[in-house]
């Protein structure tokens, strides 16, 4: 299914139409090799500048937000408004000794980092942040990021394997379980959102919330896969409360204990990325993308809500996303790795295929509470 | 046993360890009061507990179990000296099946420093500084245990003012060691934001002690025979201040762990001690009270002006994590309630009985002082030969040595996760156990 294909509900107010960059470079290429080139390296170098933008401001973000939460100081008084807490965290990590434990599987611990920020970087170029910014559209997108959102768990687990370190040993085998586990709970959720929807394709999905957003059309079901899908996609971040692998009062620091400096930051950073795909996912499945907020048929209502840019309401959107995972990361104490496990097998994936069915019940009856283009 | 709190309902499972430890029920306690077993009349539990001395070379290099291809292989690992959960140098070594811990070894001695040795060569005087480097959360109340020593020793007389300031100093302190320690526990157990709010705590009740004092951490305050310093005019008024801040610090405390359903997984029916295993262990403090048994030597045997304020002893019903952490809690209460009734009318008179460089000779014969700490009972017994101004021999009876000994005593069968919040609700200060 394209995502051209959908054809906007009557009601809907304004037409919107979703070119990739992808796209502008195939219809490009018969005519002027040059212009398909220049696409190509332009998606490049805005993944990357995205990349380290993201990094800077997402950890900005976070000491601002743990600041506020802890009352504490610090990253308010370096530059103005803190603005240079991150630059002083770089070039702190930066001079950090790099060193490489001695009886280490050397390569693969120097490998292990690049590994665990391959795939937010990939995910970075599926994710459509307007309808004129997204690098490609792919009609298997959902599947697609599944598939590849699974690999992350190799950099930690050939990191904690290569640092000959007991401790990062036990993080390892910790994330190995916690993520792979939790990735279940997480398809299933997607899943209730390509029922709904009837696409795999992102964009397709963001289309298809044109005359509401899932998390409320798609009843009790929609917001039950936001929450499951919320949780864990937490617990796939290492973040607090599902920290485990790191656990830093339990294993010193768990997968990157033997980690030092820009390797280190490495692993942050493509925590931080991961959290903002993590994000970006949540907001485009469920509360619309950059789809802005429509109620059915109030044209001059949706006429209004069409004024401000696409943009502008896939980032806020996200940024409240960001905030929650960040909330919960300054309030939750640590899960242990039973609870961990209990709470994904016997809670979490019984609610989630429950979901899926009464999904699938709601998509037949197509009891939506407003008209739904017909993929 | 005034003020019981029936502190947990215990309508959930107890999920029992691997190895489960000996459970003495409450009935069984019954009956027996804790002067009784405090005596020596009544040995409860002391057949459950078998002490095997080992060397720490023995139990280092103990055959690491992989009996067939089947079973799993045992490993070792050192948690500390340099570790999150040490909260000093402490090293504890773990024999690991997996995530479970199999055996705890414990090895002190880092900051092993002769405190004991050097204060033979010290006079009494002298002594006091090197009890709140000891246990440097109890400062205060270290400090007055060597005070009550010589005072009892040598008929040192005190005044209203004297005790009274003692005794709110020492709550104060106890204040800001609990406040502490919730930080800690939050910390350890993966809630950061719990660690800065226990320490802005700590740091307000800080600085009244540095405006009296002069230091913030290691303050030695209580000499035998008065304190070194008098307390300013607006002390009440700002302690007075202090207080409802504190109790709405402890409400924001409950909110923020004590509600948490993850917080309260994480202690509920963990690492368990019955009161008699603990008595038998010598623990004391809040794990002992945690434990059922209702022994504060503030309201056993009181000193201070503890015998003519009103408090409760809270203790526990099960002996876990969660009743350590909310014997604690209450504790803090207890504590802002008995300042409350102190610090409205602190007595007028001299600050000490003494003049400085008095010196003090205390007759022959063992002398033994105790008070009760955040941690525990802490005791100093000092052998005189009723000549010299310096103890022949000193010993100091310090709380987290005998908390220590129940990691080794409850924590096997339990996963790693399990052991960090047994050994965060133990509230361990490492220089203390060294000494």
């Amino acid at each position: 299914m394209n995502a051209t294909d959908i054809q906007p509900p009557p009601t809907a107010g304004r037409v919107w139409q979703t070119i990739t960059v992808a796209q502008r470079a195939a219809d490009s290429a018969d005519e002027n090799l040059w212009l398909t080139a220049g696409y190509f390296l332009a998606s490049m170098a805005g993944v990357a500048l995205l990349l380290s933008f993201l990094g800077m401001a997402l950890i900005y973000i976070e000491r601002k937000v743990a600041a506020h939460f802890q009352c504490r100081v610090g990253p308010m008084r370096v530059g103005p408004f803190g603005l240079l807490q991150t630059v002083a965290d770089t070039v702190k990590l930066v001079f950090k000794e790099d060193f490489v434990p001695r009886m280490a599987d050397r390569w693969l611990h120097m490998l292990a980092p690049f590994l665990a920020l391959l795939v937010p970087v990939v995910l970075l170029a599926l994710i459509p942040y307007s309808p004129a910014a997204q690098v490609a559209d792919l009609n298997i997108g959902i599947l697609f990021i599944t598939a590849i959102g699974g690999f992350g768990v190799m950099g930690i687990l050939i990191a904690g394997w290569s640092s000959n370190n007991k401790w990062s040993m036990i993080g390892a085998m910790r994330a190995g379980a916690q993520i792979i586990s939790y990735e279940l709970s997480a398809t299933l959720a997607l899943l209730v959102v390509v029922l709904f929807s009837g696409t795999m394709s992102l964009s397709g999905i963001v289309h298809s919330q044109e005359s509401g957003w899932w998390i409320w059309r798609g009843h009790a079901a929609g917001l039950c896969a936001f929450l499951i899908y919320l949780v864990a996609s937490t617990a796939e971040l290492n973040r607090t409360p599902f920290d485990i692998p790191e656990g830093e009062s339990e294993l010193t620091a768990g997968f990157h204990t033997e980690y030092s400096g820009l390797r280190f930051a490495f692993f942050f950073l493509a925590e931080f990325i991961n959290m903002f795909t993590v994000s970006a996912l949540t907001a485009t499945l469920f509360l619309g993308g950059w789809m802005p907020f429509h109620i059915g048929d109030w044209s001059a209502f949706n006429a209004s809500m069409d004024a401000i840019p696409p943009a502008l309401w896939f980032i806020g959107k996200t940024t409240a996303i960001i905030f929650i995972i960040m909330w919960f990361r300054w309030t939750f104490p640590r899960l242990r790795v039973d609870q961990l496990m209990h709470l994904e097998w016997k809670v979490l994936l019984p609610i989630g295929f429950a979901n899926l069915l009464v999904a699938s019940v709601v998509v037949l009856t197509n009891a939506y509470p407003f008209p739904v283009a017909a993929p | 046993m005034a003020g019981t709190r029936g502190l947990r309902s215990s309508r959930r499972a107890l999920r029992q360890p691997s190895r489960p430890a000996p459970r003495v029920s409450r009935r069984r306690l019954a009956g027996v009061s804790v002067a009784q077993r405090l005596s020596g009349r009544v040995h409860a539990g002391a057949a459950e507990v078998s002490v095997q001395v080992r060397t720490l070379d023995e139990l280092l290099h103990a055959p690491l179990i992989a009996d067939s291809e089947l079973t799993t292989q045992e490993y070792l690992v050192n948690m500390g000296p340099q570790h999150p959960i040490a909260h000093g140098s402490l090293r504890v070594v773990l024999r690991l099946d997996g995530e479970t811990v199999k055996h705890v070894i414990p090895v002190p001695g880092y900051v092993h420093r002769g405190v004991e040795k050097m204060c033979e060569h010290l006079t009494y005087r002298q002594i006091v500084p090197y009890t709140d480097r000891l246990d440097y959360l109890s400062a205060i109340m270290n400090n007055w245990a060597v005070a009550r020593m010589v005072e009892a020793a040598a008929g040192i007389p005190t005044n209203y003012r004297i005790e009274t300031i003692r005794t709110i100093m020492a709550e104060l302190q106890r204040l800001q060691s609990h406040a502490l320690w919730w930080g800690v526990t939050g910390m350890d157990l993966g809630a950061y934001t719990a660690f800065l709010y226990g320490f802005r705590e700590r740091e307000i009740i800080g600085e009244i002690f540095e405006e009296t004092i002069g230091a913030r951490l290691t303050m030695n305050y209580i000499q035998p025979g008065g304190l070194m310093y008098d307390i300013k005019p607006d002390f009440a008024a700002k302690v007075k201040k202090l207080l409802p801040y504190l109790k709405d610090c402890i409400e924001q405390y409950e909110t923020l762990l004590s509600g948490n359903v993850i917080f309260q997984e994480r202690l509920r029916n963990i690492g368990m001690i019955d009161g008699a295993r603990a008595l038998a262990l010598g623990c004391t403090g809040p794990i002992l009270r945690a434990s059922g048994v209702p022994y504060d030597l503030r309201a056993a045997e009181p000193y201070g002006m503890y015998g003519k304020v009103q408090f409760n002893v809270v203790v526990g019903a099960v002996g876990d994590c969660w009743d350590r952490y909310y014997v604690r809690l209450e504790e803090m209460r207890e504590s802002i309630r008995i300042i409350e009734q102190l610090i409205d009318n602190i007595p007028e008179g001299p600050i000490a009985t003494l003049r400085y460089n008095d010196d003090i000779i205390l007759p022959e014969g063992l002398h033994y002082g105790h008070v009760e700490t955040a941690r525990g009972v802490f005791g100093v017994l000092a052998a005189s030969d009723g000549t010299s101004k310096t103890p022949y021999r000193l010993h100091f009876r310090s709380p987290n040595f005998n908390n220590l000994w129940v990691v080794t005593a409850i924590a096997a069968g339990w996963r790693i996760a399990d052991f960090i919040a047994i050994q965060s609700s133990l509230d361990l200060v490492i220089p203390d156990i060294d000494r």
